[in-house]
């Protein structure tokens, strides 16, 4: 509507605009120019133009390393979670359909935190691993503190965000191709992988990028359910920032982790379009 | 191939598909359990009367008693409302303008806002936080000697870490929740009305109060509580950019690492009562049509500023997409 006062209209945005630039994006802009300072005497920030620190991450690359491969190992499990419980939703549920999605919402809404202590209450020695010990099924299990805690963890935070674009993706599925499908005398499986796989595949894609990007960020499960043993890029940037305070060595980890995230996320997006470019010219290859 | 032996594979068939339905519908069924037996659990164990954390003991609101009581949760939870309630006021408020606006920027300025927007949705909340921390206390260091310089008195105030810089992270994402709420709930609405309000001579500042805010009041409500869930619970954004400020979940979050305590249960308890409450509340409004009531008083508004103006036709043109949209409202 050009006709309503097109000066006040715009003038209305300037605040959130200028709350993004004030604190969004001028600190981005000070973490950038802080990871190529040097560090002050008594830690904090002492100016200088330097890219030591980036080449000083080529000596920490353990944390690196160790969320990546917790973060792809987390999403794959998630996803083989997610997809049986989507494909149920939207294929199997009928009228359910909504009801079963909010209840997978629902407990997402609550904090991560709870959440997150949820299983340390759980998995602590005090209980699941007493339970079975009192029934006498295994006399020493430990599951807090490791791999395997981490893992779960994952899986129960961050399932609904590989859950919902799954769903959509098959929700959107016209029946009729399946049943078309079967028609053609392709069983169950071959339907299955031939017609409702490739076609959720941009789903699975957008799933995943959802799911791997924050937990490459994540603080609290490693911490509480890794007891601190698996390093994080979390942890590190907590301990840089809040502990020895080199701050320029941490800038220069997170904006490596910018980068990084920036990658995968191009890369991921790349993939969903073609994916799904090929899904609709109707070549699953 | 007979029929009689066409028979048997249909029916062997049919059976292995309701084998497979029903074991998915069983796998759905656990996959639920997971997702809840966890929280169930802790509210549960913050009833029990023992410290044990293995055996339920009894029923008691011990825990909830000693937590109410106890000056550092107190202080933590009055933190938490007040950083949540600015947030999210700042949320709605920035957030609401500039939903509103935003369809009559030029396409380049919607792009930069569709930017930020997307920057503050996609940006991990870690990163977001520990940029706060260091802007904030680089710009303190910078501006402390000259506020101490500056101040008539002896005590100057010291800028630095707290509540305000916790508030400013939980709003960047604040925002772009209410600005993405809005702006879907705006692509749905009927744009004629607007424009029927602008043909019969309303003021834009009118059509804004009497026709656009009632129809994206409950979108706005919703907005707000979603808001204010997020910067109630949020931890990681508040971890970094406290100073010395304490909030709930931060202190949740310290009990935790210092074991396992029924306390602990009874305050988690709190927390997931307040935001499944809340979200129950935002999905109502959210989901919520158009409220028919807002409807009817349009009508009369707009007919006496009708007979305020000598341009009355105007009137009969403008009442059809009104009816259109009361129709839509009471189906």
């Amino acid at each position: 509507m050009p006709k309503l006062i097109p000066r006040a209209s715009t003038l209305s945005t300037a605040p959130a605009v200028a709350w993004f630039v004030v604190f969004m994006v001028a600190p981005l802009t000070v973490l950038f120019v802080v990871s190529v300072g040097v560090r002050g005497p008594d830690g904090g920030y002492a100016g200088g133009f330097t890219f030591d620190n980036y080449l000083e991450l080529g000596n920490r690359l353990a944390p690196i390393w160790n969320t990546l491969k917790f973060s792809l190992l987390g999403t794959a499990v998630t996803l083989l979670v997610a997809y049986p419980l989507a494909y149920y939703i939207a294929v199997k549920a009928g009228r359910r359909k909504l009801v079963l999605l909010a209840l997978v919402i629902v407990p997402f809404w609550t904090s991560m935190l709870i959440r997150t202590y949820a299983w340390t209450f759980l998995l602590g020695s005090n209980g699941l691993p007493a339970v079975l010990r009192e029934w006498g099924v295994v006399d020493d299990l430990r599951l807090l503190n490791t791999p395997f805690a981490i893992v779960l963890g994952i899986v129960y935070n961050y399932l609904p965000l590989m859950l919902l674009p799954i769903y959509v993706a098959l929700e959107r599925l016209d029946p009729s191709l399946r049943a078309a499908s079967k028609d053609l005398g392709a069983g169950r499986l071959a339907t299955f992988r031939q017609v409702t796989l490739p076609l959720s595949a941009p789903g699975v894609v957008g799933g995943c990028l959802l799911v791997l990007i924050p937990v490459m960020g994540e603080y609290l499960i490693p911490v509480l359910l890794g007891g601190g043993r698996s390093y994080f890029l979390g942890n590190a940037l907590a301990d840089l920032f809040l502990q020895s305070r080199n701050w320029p060595l941490g800038a220069a980890l997170a904006g490596a982790f910018i980068l990084l995230m920036t990658a995968i996320l191009l890369v991921g997006t790349a993939v969903a379009r073609r994916l799904s470019g090929a899904a609709t010219t109707g070549s699953p290859a | 191939m007979s029929a009689a032996s066409k028979v048997p594979t249909a029916m062997r068939r049919r059976k292995r598909r309701d084998a497979v339905d029903r074991s998915l519908a069983v796998y759905a069924g656990l996959v639920y359990l997971f997702l809840f037996v966890p929280i169930v659990i802790v509210v549960l164990f913050s009833f029990n009367s023992g410290r044990h954390v293995t055996q339920f003991e009894g029923f008691s609101m011990t825990w909830y008693d000693q937590a109410w009581n106890d000056p550092m949760v107190l202080e933590a939870l009055s933190n938490s409302l007040q950083i949540a309630t600015a947030s999210a006021v700042i949320a709605t408020v920035f957030g609401t303008a500039a939903a509103l606006a935003v369809r009559r920027l030029s396409p380049t300025t919607q792009r930069v806002v569709a930017i930020l927007t997307y920057l503050a949705v996609v940006i991990p909340a870690i990163v977001l936080g520990l940029s706060i921390l260091l802007a904030f206390v680089m710009f303190a260091d910078w501006a402390n000697p000259w506020l101490a310089y500056l101040w008539p008195g002896d005590d100057a105030p010291e800028l630095g870490l707290g509540k305000l810089s916790v508030i400013a992270g939980e709003s960047i994402f604040g925002i772009a929740l209410v600005m993405t709420v809005l702006q879907a709930r705006l692509a749905q609405m009927d744009d004629s009305l607007e424009r029927a309000s602008a043909d019969l001579y309303a003021t834009p500042w009118r059509t804004l109060r009497q026709v656009t805010l009632p129809q994206l009041g409950s979108a706005i409500f919703g907005g707000f509580v979603l808001a204010f869930t997020f910067a109630f619970d949020d931890f990681i954004i508040a971890f970094f950019t406290r100073g010395q400020s304490q909030t709930l979940p931060i202190l949740l979050f310290s009990s935790i690492r210092r074991g396992v305590n029924p306390s602990i249960n009874a305050i988690a308890t709190v927390l997931v009562v307040v935001t499944v409450l809340a979200l129950l509340l935002a999905l109502f409004f959210l989901t919520r049509r158009t409220p028919g009531g807002a409807a009817l008083p349009l009508l009369d508004d707009t007919s006496s500023a009708s007979r305020e103006d000598p341009a009355a036709p105007a009137a009969g043109p403008a009442r059809t997409p009104q009816e259109r949209t009361a129709e839509k409202v009471s189906t």
